[in-house]
């Protein structure tokens, strides 16, 4: 049941929801995103294997590439480690009182795993692998 | 102030906001899973994170050949692992559609397009299941 909304999109970022409500935005647009590339990533494959298609094979070695991954990365971290705080929280609604703290340490787990991801990432293309 | 105590009827809605969490956390140990496994089998040196991926989300041997581990095909094409593919198959794609259809409602409200998107999301989470049960067994 759709809300009838008369609010644009940046009217509505104003919204003082603060990390809740960005971090509910964000796992909508990493997990829609999430569907878009592995879905394309899956379509791509089965042409590449079945017709030879080089346009599905260009689209492989982009997804592969290490600068996509960056984004790849951030996308399904975000959204497991997110997904993973909303399902701690709804299972034990105790720690709902705590939810600002829960986000702090889902970030504080965050931070540093992506961080070091991107570092061995861009590292590892300077070297030339 | 205290929340207002619901005892929700088992509603389609209710079972499916009770599935996107089960499924989302059966992923996350599915994905622990697969790279346990990797690393069992000697990818210890040789992971990248594109591999690392694949590893997690799809421990399926024509999936992850074209990394340098030796004999990929021996550790990975087994009953224990197929099963888990599927697993993992059938919770992502259930999770993914789902979650698709949950956000496409929010924007299109009560209307005749609702049962048309419902069913065209059935239709899309059958026909990939079957493809991907398909693509598992002929490796």
């Amino acid at each position: 049941m759709a809300l009838n909304r008369k609010v644009g999109f940046f009217q509505g970022l104003k919204y003082q929801g603060g990390g809740p409500m960005l971090s509910w935005m964000l796992h909508r647009i990493t997990g829609l995103g999430i569907l878009a590339f592995v879905g394309l990533h899956v379509i791509s494959s089965f042409f590449m294997q079945q017709t030879g298609s080089n346009l599905a094979a260009f689209i492989n070695t982009i997804y592969e590439h290490w600068a996509f991954q960056i984004f790849v990365a951030f996308f399904v971290l975000f959204h497991a480690l997110n997904g993973l705080r909303i399902a701690i929280l709804d299972i034990w609604p105790k720690f709902l009182t705590y939810q600002r703290e829960a986000l702090w340490l889902q970030f504080s787990i965050f931070v540093p795993v992506y961080g070091l991801t991107v570092f061995f990432l861009i590292q590892h293309s300077l070297a030339g692998g | 102030m205290r929340a207002r105590i619901v005892q929700p009827g088992w509603s389609f809605e209710y079972v499916m906001w009770i599935f996107t969490r089960i499924s989302g956390l059966a992923l996350i140990l599915l994905a622990v899973f697969g790279v346990t496994g990797a690393l069992i089998m000697g990818a210890r040196t040789q992971m990248d994170l594109p591999t690392l991926m694949r590893w997690s989300f799809f421990p399926y041997p024509n999936h992850v050949v074209s990394s340098n581990i030796p004999d990929v095909a021996v550790g990975w094409a087994t009953a224990y692992w197929q099963i888990m593919q599927m697993l993992i198959i059938f919770f992502a794609v259930s999770h993914a559609y789902n979650g698709l259809r949950v956000v496409l409602e929010d924007f299109i409200g009560q209307s005749f397009s609702k049962p048309m998107l419902r069913g065209l999301i059935l239709l899309l989470w059958m026909f990939s299941l079957i493809v991907a049960v398909y693509v598992i067994l002929a490796s």
